[in-house]
């Protein structure tokens, strides 16, 4: 047994995502996205710029599920009008779900089936076509599974490598830099571009998470996915005092 | 000049086939009076464009529409909005599925009385495949790069919500987001307002700072006090979203007998005021 659970494990890998980034707006979508993003802004990576959610930038890290903490600190006005304008001059890191993604990591949270008639319309395109060729974007998939790691989406909401290549220069400012699941963490470091899997979480084969892919994921030097030190621990006790991340990804 | 009016006047306006911009996002300071009495007319075959929440889901759940042009249509707290799931995986609405920035650079251009707009976003998604009106553009200048056209959102009515108003035209929001309301009138040759009060212009600045002064007369045909108005969305500093309610409306999806029961209590009001007493006795 290690002394900390996946969903703490999860929470660290995000946060990586975010390592570097420095004076960007950061929207982690989501309840783990959001712990990883303010983990990461509480330890390594303190220029990260978030919302409330609402309007506002906050300079404070609050807990996620609504649990009180720190008296919110504004220090800017960030309103949907503003946020396409930050979308379009690219300072900006994303970290969306995926309903379905394929190996080149075009993204679908728009509808499963037919467009025309989808057996189950979703969240529709809302703003990932436009995110992901102008800035950063990431994924979160907490339930990783071959019906979600996909030969084919149904709809390309998010733009994949494929897709952005055929663009050229007009794509220049496209990076999905990570995938994030439940078993493990990819890049698109394999070739052409094609989701590479980086690190296993602790207790996950690699045959696991290859068992839960419909395409062939790139598979050649695999880590361990690093572990939450101590202080990682506290922080995230602190973002998460009810255990809400738990809940969505157990153990 | 009193421009003045009512839900029932602006309704009497609409035509059958129109294309009309609902302002607001999402569960958000929707005006949903308005919304309420297009359902009680016999208009039919609208287009509707919008951030869409209960507006897009009420007018498809009861018929009104033959095309909805939209980035989303959530009810915030509850991420998708179960009537407007069904109209799209019945097939009984003809969708327009833009990226949220685009739908704002098609409202933009035709606020400006542009044809279109060029941008980045949508390319190397699936917008242009579901969408072959679409086209792109080359940029005449040494770079030679690509974009999509985004054609203008024209509108021939917008319908918005503010916080106040008075009986000119001038609106006033006082919460957190104006979202995109001042281009949906710009967009449109026929606007009209709700507000929750109507005060003198001489009393608006003591309501807010003058920032917060973004409709004015220039962009408004129509006003209307509807107290309430944007009800079950949420009209901060004014109200909150009831969520309850907003939950029951979407627990009607489920069950034609519940939706049935919810469309006889509360969308089959005789008026404005009637609708708000029910909703004041459940």
């Amino acid at each position: 047994m290690s002394d900390y659970t996946r969903a703490q494990q999860c929470a660290v890998a995000i946060a990586e995502v975010f390592r570097g980034d420095g004076e960007i707006l950061v929207s982690p979508i989501g309840n783990l996205p959001m712990l990883g993003a303010r983990l990461a802004k509480l330890t390594f990576e303190p220029e990260l710029m978030m919302t409330d959610g609402v309007a506002m930038l906050v300079d404070t890290c609050q807990p996620v599920g609504g649990a009180p903490g720190p008296e919110p600190v504004v220090e800017g006005y960030m309103p949907y009008r503003q946020i396409f304008e930050l979308i379009s001059n690219g300072k900006r890191h994303v970290m969306m779900g995926a309903t379905q993604i394929d190996r080149y990591g075009n993204q679908n949270i728009a509808c499963i089936g037919d467009f025309e008639k989808p057996k189950a319309q979703l969240l529709g395109m809302r703003g990932a076509p436009g995110n992901t060729i102008n800035h950063t974007t990431s994924y979160w998939v907490p339930n990783q599974s071959a019906k979600v790691f996909v030969e084919k989406v149904d709809v390309a909401s998010g733009v994949g490598y494929d897709s952005a290549e055929k663009l050229g220069n007009g794509a220049r400012f496209h990076e999905i830099r990570n995938v994030v699941s439940n078993l493990g963490v990819f890049d698109f470091g394999g070739p052409d571009h094609a989701m590479r899997l980086v690190s296993t979480h602790t207790g996950v084969t690699v045959d696991d998470v290859v068992a839960a892919a419909s395409f062939e994921l790139v598979v050649d030097d695999v880590q361990e996915t690093r572990a939450p030190t101590a202080d990682e621990l506290e922080v995230l006790k602190q973002l998460d005092p009810n255990g809400v991340a738990s809940k969505e990804v157990p153990g | 000049m009193d421009k003045r009016t009512t839900e029932k006047e602006v309704v009497a306006e609409l035509r059958d086939g129109m294309t009309i911009g609902i302002g607001g996002w999402g569960s958000r300071r929707k005006p949903m009076s308005i919304v309420r009495e297009i359902i009680r007319s016999d208009l039919k075959d609208l287009t509707i464009v919008s951030y869409g929440g209960p507006d897009v889901g009420l007018l498809c759940a009861t018929g009104k529409v033959k095309k909805v042009i939209y980035g989303f249509v959530s009810l915030d707290s509850i991420p998708l909005e179960p009537h407007f799931r069904i109209a799209r995986q019945t097939a009984s609405i003809e969708a327009v599925e833009l990226d949220e920035g685009m739908f704002q650079w098609g409202l933009i251009a035709a606020a400006h009385r542009l044809p279109f707009l060029p941008t980045r976003a949508g390319l190397g998604s699936d917008i242009e495949k579901y969408n072959p009106d679409i086209k792109t553009v080359k940029s005449p200048y040494a770079d030679g790069e690509t974009f999509l056209a985004m054609p203008a959102l024209d509108l021939d009515v917008a319908l918005i919500h503010m916080n106040r108003g008075d009986e000119r035209g001038n609106g006033q929001f006082l919460g957190p987001d104006f979202f995109f309301d001042d281009l949906y009138c710009y967009a449109a040759k026929r606007r009209f307002m709700s507000v929750e009060k109507i005060v003198p212009t001489k009393d608006l600045l003591n309501e807010g700072s003058f920032h917060t002064l973004k409709i004015n007369r220039t962009m408004v045909d129509g006003v209307i006090e509807a107290p309430n108005g944007a009800h079950f969305t949420e009209c901060p500093p004014d109200y909150n979203r009831d969520e309850a309610f907003q939950k029951a409306y979407a627990a009607t999806a489920k069950d034609p007998d519940v939706w049935a029961e919810f469309k006889k209590t509360y969308l089959d009001t005789a008026s404005e005021a009637e609708y708000q007493e029910a909703v004041k006795n459940r």
